[in-house]
């Protein structure tokens, strides 16, 4: 029993790399299906915002971990091979693209009204008023929950573990199977974990603060 | 070949799922009662006048806010037992679930405290009250109805997030659902109906806060407005 290993220690810095790509991953593409779940939400068309909203309370009302297990087993059942990065990266998107719509939705409803009523003064198409009145202003209220939420999301990986994605998680788990010191590889691990998400949680706190000045 | 979703073949096993959605109700209970004392020691203690146990405190709060659940499982249930202490899985995951919602609930009532105005307090000084009925009756009566929002969909997402404690093995819905679909081999089916017992428990505990907050919070409801 020794403590750990220099090799075992390279083999948690390779799965925090995949966390990390993994995380970038389900943002990038969550983020984007996100932002199309906002635009459906604000959708002046009630049968296209109502469908929108109800994808959004199903998937808020279901654990990570089951819909994990759905996009799992059923691109298996679709006889597709389904690399197990490719269901984690799947179903990670689903869940942020939810939250981060029901996020952004949030910030572009919190411009004032008169902004809107403006734009169309002048004018502007829908779009041209979301694009340049809107969205720039929401952007500046949207930051501090989005990076919050990044948190959630890089937290929310290690559910890859569970289909056999070697990412930090199931590399501390692969280690521990083998040494058995729980208290060591999963604090190691944990460790890992807080190095990535501390700082993102620092970032988001500053982000507040400053947003509060400026509207006070 | 095309595959065809057959659910009857899970029919035979519906007490296991019901058994695991009780389980389920069961840890939510525990770790929303026991989450929410700790939540209020630990938003004290964090406006304590001994620097250390305010350190400890934050040290708390952003070491579990920053660390993924699944971590804090296995390391509470899979450490303790290499110590030599063998927690039941009821009583690991249930643990688990209370010290990881303790701290938002922590942050969450924080902010709530932060938001009484000192001149209550000043008030209630000056009116000669124990620093017992001041913390009971000025400040936490009012800033627990002004953060009950956000402490219910914290619950939520906690109900939620207990699925996980299926990975040591605990037998709540998730956990059935991974049993079943041993026996059966019918895994998208089980989760299918697994994931639509979860919907339903997400409303009904929805409408279960919504309730007890228009019991709790009288106040909340005459004025029909967030405070």
């Amino acid at each position: 029993m020794g403590g750990l290993s220099l090799n075992y220690f390279l083999y948690l810095l390779q799965g925090m790399g995949w966390t990390v790509a993994l995380t970038l991953l389900a943002f990038a593409l969550g983020g984007l299906a996100g932002f199309l779940v906002m635009l459906a939400r604000i959708s002046p068309v009630p049968a296209v915002s109502r469908a929108t909203a109800a994808y959004v309370q199903v998937i808020q009302g279901i654990p990570v971990l089951v819909i994990l297990f759905i996009v799992y087993f059923g691109l298996g059942i679709l006889e597709i091979d389904v690399p197990p990065l490719v269901a984690a990266g799947l179903s990670l998107t689903a869940y942020t693209s939810a939250f981060l719509g029901e996020i952004w939705r949030g910030a572009v409803e919190a411009v004032p009204r008169t902004q809107m009523e403006a734009a169309e003064c002048l004018a502007l198409t829908r779009w041209q008023a979301l694009r340049d009145v809107i969205l720039p202003q929401a952007v500046r209220i949207a930051t501090p929950p989005t990076v919050g939420f990044l948190v959630q999301v890089l937290k929310s990986t290690s559910l890859a573990s569970v289909v056999g994605f070697v990412e930090l998680t199931r590399a501390a788990q692969v280690i521990n199977n083998s040494t058995f010191q729980p208290f060591l590889i999963f604090g190691t691990a944990g460790l890992m974990y807080f190095v990535l998400c501390y700082p993102l949680s620092l970032w988001s706190r500053t982000l507040e603060r400053r947003l509060n000045v400026g509207r006070r | 070949m095309r595959y065809h979703l057959e659910f009857a073949d899970l029919w035979p096993y519906w007490p296991q799922f019901l058994a695991g959605a009780v389980t389920t109700i069961e840890f939510t209970f525990v770790a929303t009662v026991l989450g929410l004392v700790l939540g209020i020691v630990g938003a004290i203690a964090r406006r304590s006048g001994t620097a250390w146990v305010r350190v400890a405190a934050g040290g708390y709060v952003e070491l579990v806010r920053n660390t993924p659940f699944l971590i804090q499982i296995f390391f509470l249930y899979f450490g303790l037992a290499s110590a030599g202490l063998r927690l039941p899985v009821f009583a690991a995951a249930v643990l688990a679930m209370v010290i990881n919602v303790g701290a938002y609930t922590t942050e969450i009532v924080r902010a709530g405290i932060e938001a009484v105005h000192p001149s209550q307090i000043e008030a209630a000084e000056a009116l000669g009250l124990s620093t017992f009925q001041i913390y009971r009756d000025i400040i936490l009566r009012p800033a627990l109805e002004r953060v009950y929002p956000s402490l219910t969909s914290q619950f939520t997402l906690m109900m939620l997030q207990s699925s996980i404690t299926s990975q040591i093995s605990a037998e709540e819905l998730t956990g059935a659902a991974n049993v079943i679909q041993s026996i059966t081999f019918r895994s998208m089916e089980a989760y299918l109906v697994v994931g639509l017992l979860y919907l339903l428990l997400t409303l009904l505990l929805k409408s279960g806060f919504w309730a007890l907050g228009q019991v709790l919070f009288p106040r909340r409801r005459r004025l029909g407005t967030a405070l």
